[in-house]
């Protein structure tokens, strides 16, 4: 698919080339392919949309300096306005509580159990911390026992109440333990929930409540299509959340999930999980991200070539 | 079902008495299409053929072009999805019981599709056996477990760690000794694009034929519903890995449609088996291509 892409765009930008500014009429092939490219990529169909339609009002009646070709110059555009889009500044996590409180959220399998013990052990061997893990997850089979598990593999406690049904109790009981026991961050798993479930987001938006956390994380497969605006979304309304988890970006997904929630709901995407392993967390970098949803190895290898 | 009649009434007005579809129509449809991730090429691809078969048998009357619509869509469905397959079926092999091997990206719900299966072939009056080869995710084996106790089905694992190759080997041997009618292997979840990983798959395949030459007879590819295009990239690759024969598509009880696998099911010509909707023992249906279709305009 993304070979048909180059294909095009190099066709696209040939149309550009040798001409001395950018008119409506010869960028319009050109939008097409980067609204196509977003596309493939899963940035929102709207959201595509809107961006294209913000780059054209960019890119016309740009004269083209003597340095860059216009194919050149309408790269550097949508670049410039995908990594604005995305966040400017690396966002960092509030640790300010006594102790801190955060709060996972997010659908089923997004990897909320998994970030936790990276999470967790990235507080625990880069910043000194000491975390609490707490298993509010009552529903999916041996939840508990994989909160343990990972516990045990990173050196960090885990707090979980078998058979107790409430999370809101289970959390509460938590954080007493933890101001007990010289916890200074306690990070609090949750079942996986769909968005329309009403009970469920009426649980988390209970234990969200109670929690007052200084951080409600939303973590979100990178491999999500156009329901993540929906998601996002839903999610934002009830918790308010402070940032955005991007898991499995080692995977060969583009991500355009990433621009669609950042649209959506404007809240930074503060860590991303790249792998299974306890040590595969990086913190987020909006420029990278922009080069990767639009495949941008390719497009300036592309344009160097015209 | 508001947009739903707001699309149908738009196509009908605008077909109304012509030979064309009109343009705004079409940017609708893919509004609709693209937005239930069917995908900019597949949806392309349905256009092309909406617009064929409009020039071609004219416009003839209401609901025609809902018929139509339809029809094309699902067309695009590889052949064995009938559309009105009602039974979780299981074929009879003189080598001893039928292997479903279920595979799969991270997280998308292949535990819990074995779990839901092993209800339903279970309540057939089947002698179903679990084998637990995914001995890499924390707490698998236990989930798989917690599984095997709610549907009332022995399960064969072996210690976190161990190969799975070798879990695979005993629960069919196990299974054969124990004249089980199905039996079903979990794998642990990986990107197809981890080379090893994949690689440790084939593997896990080929030593079952050490034990039943013509096992696994089902290599299901579990999809997430929501996922995007990326789905396309994983039914590749793990159809190079091991030839997956079907595919089940979860977590459609929430907003996300599916629609990828409209492109997947197209180009690789293979069949959707199941759909997940909800995380309940009983919440595995068996795909119907129309009732999927009409999802999307919903
Ligand atoms: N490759 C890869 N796999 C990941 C990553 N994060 C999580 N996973 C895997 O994704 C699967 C689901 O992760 P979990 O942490 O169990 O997800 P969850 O959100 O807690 O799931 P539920 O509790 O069922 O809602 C597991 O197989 C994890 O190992 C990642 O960044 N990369
Ligand atoms: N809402 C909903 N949730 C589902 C469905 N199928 C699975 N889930 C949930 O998705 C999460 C992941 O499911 P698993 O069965 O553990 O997925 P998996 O593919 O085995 O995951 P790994 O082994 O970690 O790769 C769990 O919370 C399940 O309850 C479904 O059809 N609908
Ligand atoms: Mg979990
Ligand atoms: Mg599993």
């Amino acid at each position: 698919m993304f070979d048909n892409l180059s294909d095009k765009l190099d066709k696209a930008l040939h149309v550009l080339k040798g001409h001395g500014s950018i008119t409506e009429v010869n960028v319009a092939e050109t939008l097409k392919e980067v609204r196509r490219a977003l596309l493939d990529a899963d940035v929102n169909f709207k959201i595509a949309k809107d961006f294209t339609n913000t780059v054209k009002e960019k890119a016309l009646g740009q004269n083209v300096l003597t340095a860059l070709q216009p194919s050149q110059l309408m790269v550097k555009i949508v670049k410039d306005e995908l990594t604005a889009l995305m966040g400017g500044d690396v966002a960092g996590i509030n640790l300010k509580g006594s102790p801190s409180v955060i709060l996972m959220s997010g659908l089923q399998g997004s990897g909320k159990t998994t970030f936790s013990g990276k999470l967790a052990n990235f507080l625990k061997t880069k910043k000194t911390k000491k975390p609490l893990l707490v298993a509010c997850d009552v529903y999916r089979p041996a939840a508990i026992n994989q909160l343990h598990v990972v516990g045990d593999q990173i050196g960090v406690e885990v707090f979980s109440d078998e058979g107790n049904m409430d999370p809101v109790d289970i959390a509460t009981k938590a954080v007493a333990y933890a101001k007990q026991n010289g916890h200074n961050v306690v990070i609090v798993d949750t079942a996986g929930r769909l968005a329309v479930d009403e009970e469920m987001m009426k649980e988390i938006e209970n234990v969200h409540r109670a929690l007052n956390p200084d951080e409600t994380l939303f973590v979100v497969d990178a491999m999500t299509g156009q329901d993540a605006v929906n998601t996002a979304k839903a999610f934002n309304d009830r918790l308010n959340f402070d940032g955005v988890i991007l898991t499995k970006l080692d995977g060969d997904t583009r991500g355009g999930a990433a621009i669609s929630i950042k649209t959506v709901v404007n809240k930074p995407i503060k860590f991303i999980g790249t792998g299974e392993k306890m040590d595969a967390i990086d913190v987020f970098y909006p420029e990278r991200m922009a080069d990767r949803i639009l495949g941008m190895g390719d497009v300036i290898s592309l344009v160097e070539r015209a | 079902e508001k947009s739903k009649t707001t699309f149908f009434d738009k196509l009908n007005k605008a077909v109304a008495g012509k030979s064309k579809v009109d343009d705004s129509v079409l940017d609708n449809l893919e509004e609709i299409l693209v937005s239930s991730d069917v995908g900019v090429t597949t949806t392309l691809k349905i256009i092309d053929r909406i617009e064929a078969r409009v020039a071609q048998d004219k416009y003839v009357g209401t609901g025609e072009l809902n018929k139509i619509l339809r029809e094309e869509i699902a067309g695009l469905l590889s052949e064995i999805d009938s559309g009105n397959a009602t039974d979780f079926v299981v074929p009879k092999h003189t080598t001893g019981p039928h292997v479903i091997m279920v595979v799969g990206v991270n997280g998308v719900g292949k535990t819990t599709t074995i779990g839901k299966l092993a209800h339903q072939f279970k309540s057939q009056g089947l002698n179903v056996v679990l084998g637990a080869a995914d001995t890499f995710r924390a707490a698998a084996i236990d989930q798989l477990q917690v599984w095997a106790d709610r549907t009332g089905v022995p399960i064969v694992k072996q210690e976190m760690g161990s190969d799975p190759a070798s879990v695979a080997f005993d629960t069919l041997q196990s299974g054969l000794n124990q004249n089980a009618d199905v039996i079903i292997i979990d794998t642990a979840g990986r990107l197809h694009n981890k080379v090893n990983l994949m690689n440790e798959l084939t593997k896990v395949k080929r030593v079952m034929q050490k034990v039943i030459t013509d096992a696994p007879h089902d290599v299901l590819l579990v999809l997430d519903g929501s996922t995007g295009q990326n789905a396309f990239e994983q039914a590749k690759q793990f159809t190079a890995a091991t030839e997956v024969t079907s595919l089940a598509v979860t977590k459609l009880d929430g907003t996300a449609k599916g629609g990828v696998v409209i492109g997947i099911s197209d180009q690789f010509q293979i069949p959707v088996k199941y759909i997940g909707v909800g995380e309940g023992i009983d919440d595995l249906q068996v795909f119907n291509k129309f009732e999927f279709v009409d999802s999307f305009f919903k």
